[in-house]
């Protein structure tokens, strides 16, 4: 049979609408989409048994109570506990990414002995037997040669048991070397010490403040216990409360306040002394208060009226004498006024004057021990353990001088001095690191390496493989938050005294060990007076020991909190003290000096703290890093923020390479034009340039660290630093 | 047909974000990765192909040094409902019928088995809520073990978007079932952003139930297409008479200009045509 081209056309067209109209087509589409989705690799989440454990983040020092939901064994969510008193449900992205920590790639699974050189990577794994005798050995021979001060230890705080625990090693061994990660809270506990005679944490009751003045604190940047200060900032708004935010970038807070109020970086120490001065001098102090429980009080009006005049403060800070005089008034007038101290998270500790400038504004208004204002919380003494047991070597050890110089003549207000690493280094022989980063968190991150390559043995306790473990030589790793028993006491950005309980949530996932067990079994491996000081068998019955009647409490509601509040002042005279010598040679000392001259270096760059880059102990998990712009990060280029302005003036476009240099280093970065910086000023953010983790995170950016180098203040030694001079071409 | 809803009440879940609270801290992208297996790339840096179902979008008033301003938007899938219920842009062009409106609770599903990736929904979708898999998967060895049983990991060649968490959803449903219950409370049912938000500016709920939050906040006019009645609230592109289900909130009139396109010299919440005709 022959077929026409008709033929063969109206047969297949025919046969291609017949076919259409069956459901042929439909049913081979829908089958070919499944067939070509069966693909083995795609992983089959098993179900099992749904459950949730409560427990506390430690990614932080915020300290949230998180609920963890598990199917089986593994688990699978994190969030946010329901009527906690810090979070009451919400939780911040680091939080939530916690999981990616504990199953992600970067664990230490193992103790670790370095083999090569340091920093090269290669590591043999060890048992913990032999890891604890390689300290313990190293520990002893240091012991025998009368140098037990050369041990130092750095953590990030100095309260809660593991961290005790570690200052009791210390005690027993003969060091007084135990450093604290710098923060905010050296300034502030040297402030509160010499106003009020107290030792304890500042407390800012900022849900119950109905205007809060905020010299550069990120509230919703990450401030103290970040979700806290969010909540706070919600409920301000509801109420109508007001928020000013000071500072030279256009954050975050400074976008959800009401009012920004820009000002030249540094200067917020003027600021607050100005608004003093006007506040005294349009009698809007609030006298009651002042009369009854402040003394100095003339000395105090006498040197803002001399020294801060609007005039003066208005150059220096570059906000009009106006506008300086309507905020310190709205603020002064203010039901429950709070002022706040503390540039971003809180990260770097700012000049001592800061602190007192900004505590004594809230003690003009009556914001002390008060509602809505700002308490000294006794620190945490529910750890009562019995004396230190100290022989004749720890006894001698003891009564050295510290490395970094905190507490003698020269820096009396302060405890910690980690900015000095530099040369303290020098009398440093052993150092322990737990939860902590130095090498990465550190300013001035040339200086910080070159005093690590002194330290001739370095332990790390790091759960991952972060700088600083990468460079130590032993890895002891601590089991991950979700993996151990912990109190965890929050220090700074409670509103009054909070313990959380960390419970285990999934079984340790490696050969990890918890860091208060090393301690206790480093300890009793050195014997005698040292090992008689650590009586217990193991971190958790010295855990449930120290809580005592609290353990109990803590199992059952996982957090406990107390209300109170410090009533009254621990000073001489029962009443804080606005200015007396201690205080005034604080008020009178030199100004802080960044490094560089401004005729090489033009610009100042300023780094920024962001909810979305972790700069402390963790690094940014991947969930993270996925949601940081692509005008911060793109590829592995790290942006700089500029003012368009200032880049016109540079002849710099918008997303060009660059290089930016300080006295400090250089890095290249891209610029990013962005009309929330000042003009003069670079803004770049924490939290990137890592060396160490995986390909999620490590390489990309610039570490601002290696560019902003710490200043001492003349006043207290705590690194003051707000930025450093820079160039940018 | 007008499938107006105004008979016998179906749910209509739905959103409303409040700019004002919202920091753009991002916890709700993030809650949301973790809640729904979102899978993550080593460099997430080319946001054209970064998938993030809820993704928080930031957005400036335009001025000039010290009078700029900046406001953050979590936008996650707007559950358009269209003109006619049920005529989202892209349920209507989905040729698998991979997604599709429920009429129950107003939720625009996605049905990854059915899928098979032309991406016509991507193109016709205005907010750009719907992401691609363009690769499979990878998660590093280990991490595969946080992932939820109740959420299906996608592979490639798979569109994936915002389901307003339906899995809690059905969990829910299920739990009222086992305790001799037929409807839901108001907490019985959150999305994991809404849950997650530390400023507790996303509320989420019935919109058609006037006991909800977000109803009372909202106050959606049944009459006139679901347009807020509160004079703060808008919607996103909201002329386009998507009809979608996440109502913003702005007491910044820069802000309320922002979520949709104007002719200079327009004011926001101005309507040419009433758009509950068509």
């Amino acid at each position: 049979m022959k077929l026409s081209r008709r033929c063969f056309l109206s047969l297949v067209v025919g046969g291609a609408a017949g076919t259409a109209l069956t459901p042929l087509p439909w049913k081979i589409t829908d089958d070919l989409s499944i067939w070509s989705q069966n693909w083995p690799w795609t992983p089959v989440p098993p179900d099992g048994a749904g459950t949730y454990v409560d427990s506390t983040c430690t990614l932080c020092p915020g300290g949230c109570g998180i609920s963890v939901r598990k199917i089986d064994d593994r688990a699978v969510k994190i969030e946010g506990i329901q009527g906690h008193p810090l979070n009451d449900g919400g939780i911040c992205m680091l939080g939530l990414s916690g999981l990616q920590l504990l199953y992600g790639p970067t664990r230490v699974q193992a103790p670790l002995k370095r083999v090569g050189e340091r920093g090269q990577g290669q590591w043999k794994t060890i048992s913990w037997q032999q890891a604890i005798d390689e300290v313990a050995d190293k520990l002893g021979d240091l012991r025998q040669q009368g140098k037990p001060e050369a041990l130092g230890c750095i953590a990030p705080k100095d309260k809660g048991t593991v961290a005790q625990l570690m200052d009791r090693l210390m005690a027993a061994y003969g060091s007084p070397n135990f450093f604290r990660m710098p923060s905010v809270e050296d300034a502030y506990e040297a402030a509160l010490y010499l106003t009020q005679g107290a030792t304890g944490h500042a407390a800012f009751d900022v849900g119950n403040a109905d205007f809060v003045l905020s010299f550069g604190s990120a509230l919703l940047d990450g401030y103290g216990s970040p979700v806290r200060m969010f909540r706070a900032n919600s409920k301000l708004k509801e109420v109508h409360g007001t928020v000013v935010q000071v500072e030279p970038r256009l954050s975050n807070t400074a976008a959800k306040a009401d009012q920004w109020l820009p000002l030249h970086p540094g200067t917020e120490a003027d600021l607050a002394l100005a608004m003093a001065n006007v506040i005294i001098s349009q009698n809007a102090a609030n006298n009651a208060f002042l009369d009854a429980q402040t003394e100095g009080f003339e000395a105090f009006s006498k040197m803002v009226q001399q020294r801060y005049s609007l005039e003066t403060v208005s150059s220096r800070t570059g906000i009009e004498a106006a506008v300086i005089a309507e905020v310190a008034l709205k603020f002064a007038r203010a039901k429950k006024p709070l002022a706040l101290c503390g540039r971003g998270k809180g990260q770097a500790p700012g000049s001592l004057k800061e602190a007192l400038a900004i505590h004594a504004l809230n003690a003009l208004v009556g914001s002390i021990n008060a509602e809505g204002g700002v308490t000294a919380m006794a620190a945490y003494d529910y750890i009562d353990w019995a004396e230190v047991v100290t022989d004749d070597v720890a006894a001698k050890g003891r009564q050295t001088p510290r490395v970094d110089g905190a507490g003698s003549a020269e820096y009396p207000n302060v405890r910690y001095l980690l900015n000095h690493l530099a040369y303290a280094a020098d009398g440093i022989q052993a150092l322990l690191v737990a939860e902590a980063n130095p090498l990465y968190a550190l300013p001035g991150s040339k200086d910080v390496k070159a005093a690590f390559d002194k330290i001739p043995f370095v332990v790390s306790f790091s759960s991952f493989f972060d700088e600083t473990a990468m460079n130590a030589d032993l890895i002891l790793p601590n089991h991950v938050y979700l993996e151990r028993y912990e109190d965890v006491p929050v220090t700074f950005g409670a509103g009054s005294p909070t313990v959380g309980l960390c419970r285990p949530v999934v079984e340790p996932l490696y050969a990890t060990q918890h860091a208060g067990d090393t301690i206790i079994q480093v300890a009793k491996a050195l014997q005698g007076s040292v090992a008689a000081s650590f009586p217990w068998p193991d971190y958790q019955a010295c855990l449930e020991q120290s809580l005592g009647s609290k353990w109990d409490a803590l199992i059952e509601e996982g957090v406990w909190q107390d209300d109170a509040m410090d009533g009254g002042f621990e000073t001489g005279s029962g009443k804080m003290a606005l200015m007396n010598d201690s205080i005034g040679a604080v008020y009178m000392a030199d100004g802080v000096a960044l490094q560089g001259d401004a005729a090489t270096y033009p610009l100042l760059l300023v780094p920024f703290d962001s909810m979305r880059l972790s700069s402390r102990y963790i690094g940014d998990p991947p969930f993270m890093v996925k949601t940081v712009s692509d005008r911060i990060v793109r590829g592995n280029d790290g942006f700089v923020e500029i003012n368009p302005e200032t880049a016109a003036k540079l002849s710099l476009a918008d997303g060009q390479s660059a290089i930016l240099t300080t006295p400090v280093g250089e890095a290249r970065v891209k610029v990013s034009y962005y009309e929330g910086v000042m003009p003069g000023v670079v803004a770049m953010p924490r939290g990137l340039g890592h060396t160490a983790y995986d390909e999620f995170l490590a390489g990309k950016g610039v570490n601002v660290n290696q560019l902003v180098g710490s200043v001492d203040d003349p006043a207290s030694g705590l690194d003051a630093a707000w930025g450093i001079r820079a160039k940018l071409a | 047909m007008k499938h107006a809803q105004t008979q016998h009440r179906p749910k209509r879940y739905g959103m409303v974000i409040d700019l004002d609270k919202c920091t753009g801290c991002g916890a709700c992208m993030v809650a949301c990765f973790s809640e729904n297996n979102v899978p993550f790339k080593a460099d997430e840096s080319d946001k054209r192909l970064s998938i993030t179902w809820m993704k928080v979008y930031k957005v400036t008033n335009g001025e000039s040094f010290p009078d700029t301003e900046v406001c953050y938007f979590p936008r996650p899938c707007q559950h358009c409902a269209g003109q006619h219920e049920g005529h989202s842009p892209c349920v209507s062009v989905c040729p698998a019928t991979a997604t599709d409106y429920s009429r129950e609770t107003g939720i625009v599903s996605q049905i990854y088995t059915r899928c098979f990736g032309c991406r016509y929904c991507m193109g016709a979708c205005p907010y750009h809520a719907r992401y691609f898999n363009w690769w499979d998967p990878v998660w590093p060895k280990g991490m595969e073990q946080y992932l939820s049983p109740n959420v299906s990991p996608r592979m490639r060649g798979i569109v994936e978007k915002c389901s307003f968490c339906f899995h809690r959803y059905q969990l829910a449903r299920d739990k009222a079932f086992t305790e001799d219950r037929r409807d839901l409370e108001e907490n019985d049912y959150q999305t994991a952003c809404t849950q997650a938000c530390p400023a507790g500016a996303i509320t989420f709920g019935d919109l058609n139930n006037p006991d909800h939050k977000v109803h009372q906040l909202a106050q959606p006019d049944v009459q006139h297409g679901y347009k807020a009645k509160n004079p703060h609230a808008f919607r996103l592109l909201e002329r386009l008479g998507t009809n979608t289900k996440v109502y913003y909130l702005s007491s910044r009139e820069w802000v309320r200009k922002a979520g949709d396109n104007y002719l200079p010299g327009e004011k926001p919440g101005a309507h040419g045509k009433d758009s509950s005709g068509h």
